[in-house]
């Protein structure tokens, strides 16, 4: 039910698309508006979000770590699952963003039969990670091969990444290896969370809807390159006018450009409401981010608010004179 | 904000990674390329010729696939006529046939190839194409470089 409302959801803006790729009255507002009110929502949306998110107070140090703290001299840290210091943190994450470190120590945990009745047992899984890396690595390196279509001169190392990419010259035009890879992970993440019981109780149209709309994407990218072809030079002139702000719509461009850009579209104005933003949200993970000091420095949560103190040395002061009447001994005469 | 300076100095690099294009192409006249189809090379043809091999909007879309056909038939299958959708015949060859018309800006020696590589003093990107003017002004705007130079390049003997 929860895939089928989003497999509709995806259907319903493909039938738009297609609606406003065939009616050449549309075409101003699919290839020029659209896309420049879902790259205003994107920027505008992703730093409404990080914002919001800074806001919030970070009291404690809370790093998960899996590495020796610093500790005696004659005990090894481990400098970069435990580090106490900026470059380690820098590591940490660079290793988290591009690697998916913490996803690479995802487990599985299972109840198996034993000789003396079931027993809980744990395994690594590796699956995920990879069926991650390679989605996010594809999607990184298509996203900068289409950077061919936004800059002119195109600058070398995209062309470098581009014939990098079609490296197997398998057929004309010559078939990317990113585009085989990003549809082979997406349909292993898409089929991870209908087939793994656990993992389909949990998951929800938000986790459905953002897989079915990259897997659109992507196959309208490929029926457009290989299929239903478009005017290249025609869809580049149209991005250059987008990106000089003076928009071109020049004719006979072919309705599966305008079906590709509005589903990107659609899929970047969707990007800061929902769970993709963890994009951004992966520079904020309080868990990653802090150098594990928290017993070196002290730490003061910032919204102590101030106490009133009073010290024995200045209750002493107050009371000095009586205290001595009394016979109470004092600290300083 | 708590650590403010921070998310903040981020968000300007993000906001400048995604904007590279607006920047980039600042100022810039948004001019594609120039294809002439009506080049000195193809007026000196008889009427009956100046026609492609197939029609323009077919040959935009598929003349990779073309070429590549007709690299299959006459390397590999040594047939070396091209029957196009109208029945008319053609000789494959992308020397004497597709570089008759479609070859540089020079019609003295249509059928030389064009080094731009080697002609365009300071330039030594390779992956610039080497392909006749043609070719390489939708070539070189897309990022698309053809393979068909690995085969058809001039002998450096005969450029002496």
């Amino acid at each position: 039910m929860k895939v089928l409302f989003s497999f509709l959801a995806v259907i319903l803006l493909i039938l738009v698309a297609t609606m406003g790729a065939f009616i050449t009255n549309l075409h101003y507002v699919f290839g020029i508006i659209i896309p420049y009110l879902a790259f205003a929502m994107f920027v505008g949306g992703f730093i409404y979000r990080v914002v919001k998110w800074g806001r919030s107070p970070v009291p404690f140090r809370i790093p998960t770590t899996i590495g020796q703290q610093k500790s005696l001299p004659w005990i090894k840290q481990n400098k970069i699952e435990n580090p106490t210091s900026a470059l380690g943190v820098i590591v940490r994450m660079a290793m988290e963003v591009l690697f998916f470190r913490s996803l690479f120590r995802n487990t599985k945990t299972e109840l198996r039969e034993g000789q003396n009745g079931p027993e809980l047992s744990y395994g690594s899984a590796k699956w995920l990670w990879l069926g991650s890396l390679f989605f996010h690595w594809s999607f990184l390196i298509i996203i900068i091969r289409h950077l061919r279509f936004f800059l002119e001169p195109i600058p070398f190392a995209v062309q470098i990444l581009e014939s990098v990419d079609g490296m197997l010259q398998i057929g004309l035009p010559a078939i990317y290896l990113t585009d085989v890879f990003i549809l082979v992970a997406v349909t292993y993440l898409f089929l991870r969370r209908i087939i793994v019981p656990q993992v389909k109780y949990i998951s929800l149209p938000a986790d459905f809807f953002p897989l079915f709309m990259l897997m659109s994407i992507a196959i309208s990218g490929i029926l457009m390159r290989y299929f239903y072809k478009v005017d290249l030079v025609a869809v580049k002139q149209l991005a250059i006018g987008l990106a000089t702000f003076q928009p071109v719509l020049p004719t006979g461009i072919g309705p599966m450009f305008f079906i590709h850009i509005f589903l990107v579209s659609i899929l970047f104005a969707y990007f800061p409401m929902s769970k993709l933003m963890h994009m951004g949200g992966i520079f904020m993970s309080p868990t990653r981010n802090m150098i594990s000091n928290n017993r070196m420095v002290r730490h003061i949560n910032p919204w102590n608010p101030e106490v009133e103190v009073h010290t024995y040395a200045q209750y002493e002061d107050e009371f000095r004179e009586k205290m001595k009447k009394a016979g109470i001994p004092v600290e300083k005469e | 904000m708590y650590k403010g300076g921070k998310i903040f100095a981020s968000l300007i690099i993000f906001a400048a990674l995604f904007t590279i294009p607006f920047f980039y192409n600042m100022g810039k006249v948004n001019a594609g390329p120039d294809v002439a189809l009506n080049t000195a090379a193809i007026q000196q043809l008889p009427a009956s010729e100046q026609q492609c091999v197939e029609s323009p909007e077919f040959m935009r879309a598929n003349h990779m696939q073309l070429l590549n056909q007709w690299r299959e038939e006459a390397v590999r299958n040594g047939q070396t006529v091209y029957v196009n959708s109208q029945g008319k015949e053609f000789e494959i060859s992308l020397q004497d046939t597709c570089l008759k018309c479609h070859a540089t800006e020079s019609a003295s020696k249509p059928a030389v190839l064009n080094n731009p590589v080697s002609t365009t003093a300071g330039v030594s990107n390779p992956a610039l194409n080497e392909s006749p003017e043609f070719c390489a002004s939708c070539h070189d705007y897309s990022a698309v470089k053809p393979q068909c130079w690995s085969c058809h390049f001039e002998p450096k003997e005969a450029a002496k």
